[in-house]
């Protein structure tokens, strides 16, 4: 009996120590969850979560200090991607799911400023110094950050339209209305 | 000839005696024709006209661009009135942009390339580029562009070229009726592409319900020795071309890759007979056999229609309606979409025009699952419905793309045969294209991501040369101030750009 307690205790002395020892010398340095969440952002830098860019937004995350639902571009796709990822419940109640966007340029009111080229993440829109600009829509993720820097508001959002490209069969309506009928207690 | 079992399949209603025995006739030339840029699989074609041109039968409106796409010829002689978004014949009835010509009822043909003399001696590139040249697309109903097809003989061995005269949709007799009327076309085409394929063997396959077309091809394919004509069991979906492939040769294709990956390419009937029109005479494809049945329509019939014109105008030529119809068809009963309306154009994929009584249509209320596994039995892709509607239908589509909805061919016998009417492939319409829809944005996404890394770079060593200009200038400004003005464009940039951080500061 005394053998018994003695032996598993020096065990697990002996392991534990080993396990503390590994811990800290042998410690990964980068979180990387860090990096598994970065991949999952968007990528684009736009900075509408209120950090710098994805990756300080992944960092953030990754210590737990930010909100799942902060990435716009990335919609309820990416919050549910990350919360998955995190093993949190991901509030959505608050979250408008926004159809996707594009930027318009009116380019009759564009006094060819470029700011907003400077502004853009993707190179997404063409144009030169006191010359029109116009948005490359195929590369435009819909950030929306020209539009705040546009000083003559020639800029808007406007959503992606439908087409016979990208239209798809609607979720069938819920098949059943069958309720199932409530026994009379006798 | 021995056939192998197929799985699944069921038994409809074939409902075709209708028209069955009705012989093609031509519809009169409508009074405007609408030729959609898009009829087919891949790119829409490129416009070559403008309103006001006058066009001749068979020149060619629109011409295909990229490596898939079709071109479009003018269905007759004619002026063109514009070229403008019209509905389009789509579940969604969304414009597409359509070339509308006023025919000048002269009905010119526009000289046409030289017939190639002898397909069997020609050059295999110059039938490549004629049938390529003639818009011919797959008239079964996946419109893929023939002459893209043809192509798979270079990089796949091609053991047996199958033409599928299945016609499993029930009502649909345009199929049959071509087979009893062109069988030597029929023939002649199905060599004509064997000969680009480099297949040694063709294999016409055709239900037990068309004993007469069984019958005339058999006669037309007897002087060839390598055409082989079977009759295959009366089975839905016994036309879905991995269906016919399995029942005849027992060779069954991998989920997600082509038939030609066991050696076989499948071709519509139509669809060779079209090739046959291109290759022997020049003729672009401008007119399809379209059946136009159910129980509304007063006069069901077999029309030979010209590309572009109205449903309106067809069911007119059929009688108009006897009844007024509870569902509006575009194709067959089990796999057709509903029209949005009847002002749509008959394009090159539309097979049958179905106006359906409500005593034809299922009208019952959904009830809950009982789990017979019916569904499960029945499907011809060996999937199984009843795990993948209940995953879609909380909105878990990664579940059941994992279950292999991505490769449900909608032929909607899941449908068809359930007892609680539950309208399974609706379920994996909508799955499919929503998980299409994701992949589309995830590509995209990843493209946005490489453009934003690239930028940071572009920015990082744009600054970097910056910095090192102004070190190098640094001594020489000090020297000479007078010299500070950089010419052109890099000027103004930089000018602009401290501006611009004074008003962040």
């Amino acid at each position: 009996m005394l053998i018994a307690i003695g032996s598993l205790t020096i065990m697990g002395i002996v392991l534990g120590g080993l396990l503390g020892a590994a811990a800290r010398f042998l410690a990964v340095e980068e979180n990387p969850l860090e990096e598994e969440l970065k991949a999952m952002l968007p990528g684009s830098q736009c900075g509408q979560c209120g950090y710098v860019g994805c990756s300080q937004y992944a960092a953030a995350l990754a210590k737990g200090e930010a909100q799942v639902t902060l990435c716009t571009p990335g919609g309820k796709a990416v919050i549910e991607a990350l919360a998955k990822k995190l093993g949190v419940t991901a509030d959505l109640s608050e979250h408008e799911e926004k159809v996707p966007e594009y930027a318009f340029i009116y380019e009759d009111l564009c006094i060819g400023c470029t700011r907003c080229i400077r502004e853009c993440s993707t190179d997404a829109i063409l144009g030169a110094n006191k010359l029109m600009h116009t948005i490359i829509i195929d590369v435009c993720h819909g950030c929306a950050k020209c539009v705040k820097v546009c000083p003559t508001d020639a800029i808007v959002m406007v959503p992606v339209r439908v087409t016979l490209a990208n239209w798809h069969w609607p979720k069938p309506e819920e098949h059943t209305q069958f309720k199932p009928e409530v026994g009379h207690a006798h | 000839m021995k056939l192998f079992p197929i799985r699944g399949g069921v038994h409809p209603e074939y409902r075709k005696e209708q028209t069955s025995e009705k012989a093609i006739v031509a519809m009169p030339m409508p009074r405007l024709l609408y030729i959609p840029l898009q009829q087919h699989v891949g790119a829409p074609a490129e416009v070559l006209v403008a309103g006001g041109d006058l066009v001749k039968k068979g020149q060619m409106i629109a011409r295909s661009q990229g490596t898939i796409s079709a071109s479009q010829h003018a269905p007759t002689s004619g002026r063109i009135v514009s070229v403008t978004d019209v509905a389009a014949p789509h579940p969604s009835g969304l414009p597409q942009t359509t070339i509308i010509i006023e025919p000048d009822g002269k009905d010119e043909w526009a000289d046409l390339p030289e017939p190639v003399a002898d397909p069997f001696a020609a050059d295999l590139q110059v039938i490549r580029d004629r049938v390529a040249q003639a818009g011919v697309v797959g008239l079964g109903g996946a419109v893929f562009p023939a002459a893209v097809k043809l192509n798979l003989g270079t990089q796949y061995k091609i053991e047996i070229l199958l033409i599928n005269g299945a016609e499993c949709e029930p009502y649909i007799t345009c199929d049959d009726r071509v087979m009893r009327e062109y069988a030597d076309e029929v023939i002649d085409g199905a060599r004509i592409v064997a000969r680009v394929m480099g297949a040694p063997r063709v294999v016409v396959g055709i239900e037990l319900n068309k004993p007469q077309a069984i019958e005339i091809m058999t006669k037309a394919a007897a002087p060839f020795a390598e055409v082989e004509v079977v009759g295959v069991p009366a089975l839905y979906p016994m036309g879905y071309a991995h269906e016919l492939i399995l029942a005849i040769t027992g060779r069954e294709t991998p989920a997600g890759k082509r038939t030609a990956e066991v050696g076989v390419v499948a071709y519509n009937v139509a669809t060779v007979r079209a090739v046959h029109q291109a290759v022997r005479f020049g003729r672009p494809l401008i007119s399809r056999v379209v059946t136009v049945s159910g129980g509304a329509i007063r006069e069901p019939k077999n029309v030979l229609t010209p590309i572009g014109a109205r449903v309106a105008d067809l069911i007119e030529f059929c009688g108009g309606f006897s009844a007024p119809p509870a569902r509006l068809v575009n194709g067959g009963p089990m796999m057709g979409e509903p029209l949005p309306s009847l002002e749509v154009p008959v394009v090159k994929g539309t097979a049958g025009i179905l106006a359906l009584t409500a005593e034809e249509t299922n009208t019952q209320a959904a009830s809950p699952c009982i789990r017979c596994g019916s569904c499960v039995t029945i499907c011809p892709a060996g999937l199984s419905p009843v795990e993948m509607a209940a995953f879609i239908r909380k909105d878990n589509l990664e579940a059941a793309a994992r279950l292999g909805v991505m490769d449900c061919v909608s032929c909607g016998s899941c449908s068809w045969v359930c007892p609680s009417h539950i309208p399974l492939v609706h379920y994996f319409n909508y799955a499919k294209g929503a998980l299409n829809k994701q992949e589309r944005e995830r590509r995209k996404n990843e493209r946005v991501k490489i453009l934003a890394e690239v930028r940071v770079i572009r920015v990082e060593k744009a600054a970097e040369a910056k910095r090192a200009a102004m070190a190098a200038r640094k001594p020489a400004t000090a020297a000479t101030p007078a010299a500070d003005a950089p010419p052109g464009n890099a000027g103004q940039a930089n000018t602009s750009s401290t501006a611009e951080e004074k008003t962040n500061a």
